[in-house]
């Protein structure tokens, strides 16, 4: 079916393509020109690949954004550990009401703002927070411990922020899946072991690889929680290029990191997708 | 086809004409530099809506900068932070003294800013109110804790917290004995000394608690005891003081660091004459009393003191002896690029295990 571009259509399309164009295109433009431009010694603009150069010349930046990429990936594995047995349970083992009901309960969350769920995090692991008080009061501890401001708790706040993101890919995957598969390779005497491997995963791959990809980069791109859970050691880039903007006034260097994040996280998923032979048009759809 | 367009239009006529029923008046500004309670009776007396959008100076300038100056009627920079920043992106327009109130201003403090905030013939900023950054501290738990230097001492581990921002690195070099601000205008020599700042902070990392960037979670973290020995604003230290005496804020032995925040006019501020309005408003002595009250910044308004609750008097002596006001370090005018400086610096001071 094809449709023919009617005025009337266009009219409700006009909204869309200005939004896309103006909000979208246009500043994604004039960044790339502000990370092409710096001063010379005379302090003239020229145009320049030195904000590029700099993040592979000064060490602090590119450590920073290793660490920050290899912290998505462990984000991401542990994400999908910990939401992979609840998608399964939730589609595969309890009935169909009680999923629904199921599925619910895991939104219900994510309907307030990711801010308000870090700072109920941080209340709960403070020093003087609930989870102190109650293992003070039951003589667990004798003396309050610090849970907050370190990189377990910043991975722990990502993980349980982009748990979503995971979780349903995997249940709308495993959904379509034809439980008599399992039961088939049970009377053929495969082991749970490998029923998983070779059945569940292989079925379950795209919906894997696209939440992998979604919560990567949500990761990747979050700067609320490691700022505000993570501790002093816990420079994301993110936070990188908004002190280049904010605190140091340079928005060409800034601008530069935002592309290098672009393109170096779209590498990483390339490399990702190939390693794990699937395809971003099949995933996607 | 005809009945779409004409609804389109209808909902784009009104949707544009419920944003400009009323005048507004938009401020940029610090949180609690608006109290509700002001506003309120601005909204009474004038019937201009009053828009806060709460900010810091850097992020203020950066929002000003992406808009060249447009979006927001009156802007509350530090005084430091216009004259360089106005020459490089000219954010905002030429103050007109003539529409201020200058009777109801303390006269040393507006000249100091208009001689600040000089750019060309024109000076940008009106002072609002002042105060001081220091050390909030708890007696209880850390009763020696007496300037700045006691942020790096090992006898608070894991009971310190500041700000990765400039104010921390200044008030560190005072407290080495070395004067930041003689080398604002030598960039290299700036550079060396924020380096060897740098170097301590990055040996005392293991004792900090965290670094801290919102005030209202730095003060939970000294009301519950969790910090004892934090950099901070005075106000902030004064106002856990009313409700837990142990803490108090301490004026450093090598100097308090001197602010003044400004009002400043966003060069396309639509709507300039309610933002004189505000400013003539808002320093009027009874009004300005009011903001000191409640937030406990000191006011640049002349004839507050009378309508000042006695506690804020109270407040400063008890922090500040003669010797300690003599010795605040005022802020000079920032010069460009130290910003960049200072920001590797700290990237560094972070990034660092």
């Amino acid at each position: 079916m094809k449709f023919k571009l009617s005025s009337g259509l266009f009219i409700f399309l006009t909204p869309v393509l200005l939004w896309l164009f103006l909000l979208i295109v246009i500043p994604q433009i004039e960044l790339l020109l502000m990370s092409l431009r710096g001063e010379n010694n005379l302090g003239e603009p020229i145009w320049t690949f030195a904000n590029y150069l700099h993040f592979f010349t000064e060490e602090i930046y590119w450590y920073t954004f290793v660490r920050t990429a290899t912290y998505a990936i462990i984000v991401t594995v542990l994400t999908f550990i910990v939401t992979f047995p609840v998608a399964f349970y939730i589609t595969k083992v309890v009935s169909k009401r009680l999923s629904v009901f199921l599925t619910i309960l895991l939104l219900v969350p994510f309907w307030v703002s990711e801010l308000v769920r870090v700072y109920g995090w941080m209340i709960l692991l403070r020093e003087s927070g609930v989870l102190n008080h109650i293992m003070l009061s039951l003589g667990l501890i004798d003396k309050p411990v610090e849970m907050l401001y370190n990189d377990i708790s910043m991975i722990m706040g990502l993980v349980y922020t982009s748990m979503l993101f995971m979780v349903v890919p995997l249940i709308s995957s495993l959904e379509g899946m034809d439980d008599s598969l399992i039961e088939a390779a049970h009377d053929l005497g495969a082991s749970k072991w490998t029923i998983f491997t070779r059945i569940v995963i292989p079925y379950a791959a795209p919906g894997i690889t696209s939440g992998s990809i979604v919560v990567f980069m949500l990761a990747l791109g979050n700067y609320l929680t490691p700022n505000l859970m993570g501790g002093k050691n816990s420079l994301w880039f993110t936070e990188q290029i908004y002190n280049q903007f904010i605190a140091s006034f340079n928005w060409n260097q800034g601008a530069a990191f935002g592309f290098l994040l672009l393109l170096l996280s779209s590498l990483i998923i390339w490399v990702g997708l190939k390693m794990s032979k699937q395809q971003l048009g099949r995933v996607l759809s | 086809m005809k009945r779409i367009l004409v609804l389109a239009v209808m909902l784009t006529l009104s949707l544009s004409s419920s944003a400009f029923s009323q005048e507004t008046l938009k401020i940029l500004t610090w949180k609690g530099y608006a109290p509700q309670q002001l506003v309120d009776k601005f909204e009474k007396e004038t019937g201009i809506k009053v828009e806060l959008t709460l900010s810091n100076n850097e992020e203020m300038i950066a929002k000003l900068r992406a808009t060249r100056g447009a979006g927001f009627d009156l802007a509350q920079p530090s005084q430091d932070r216009i004259s360089s920043v106005q020459e490089k992106y000219q954010i905002y327009q030429a103050m007109d003294y003539s529409k201020i109130n200058a009777d109801q201003l303390i006269g040393s403090m507006l000249d100091a800013v208009k001689k600040n905030t000089a750019v060309g013939g024109d000076s940008f900023g009106v002072p609002f109110c002042y105060g001081t950054s220091g050390l909030i501290v708890n007696k209880k738990l850390a009763a020696e804790a007496k300037d700045y230097s006691d942020l790096l001492n090992k006898a608070y581990e894991g009971r310190i917290s500041y700000r990765l921002k400039r104010p921390t690195l200044i008030g560190l070099a005072f407290a080495m004995g070395d004067d930041p601000f003689a080398k604002y205008n030598d960039a290299a020599a700036y550079e060396a000394l924020m380096n060897s700042v740098a170097e301590k902070m990055v040996a005392a990392k293991p004792l900090v608690k965290n670094y801290w960037s919102n005030g209202d979670a730095l003060l939970e973290m000294v009301r519950s005891g969790e910090v004892a020995v934090a950099m901070g604003w005075d106000n902030g230290g004064w106002k856990l003081n009313a409700e837990n005496p142990d803490i108090d804020f301490v004026a450093p032995a090598s100097g308090a660091l001197g602010w003044i925040d400004t009002f400043a006019i966003p060069a396309k501020a639509k709507n300039v004459e309610a933002a004189y309005k505000w400013i003539n408003f808002i320093l009027a002595p009874e009004n300005a009393a009011i903001f000191t009250n409640l937030e406990k910044y000191g006011t640049a308004s002349k004839g507050a003191d009378k309508f000042l609750d006695k506690e804020i008097a109270d407040n400063f002596k008890r922090s500040f002896s003669e010797a300690d006001i003599d010795n605040i370090k005022w802020y000079p005018p920032v010069p460009a690029n130290l910003e960049q400086i200072e920001g590797k610096i700290l990237d560094k001071v972070k990034a660092a295990q």
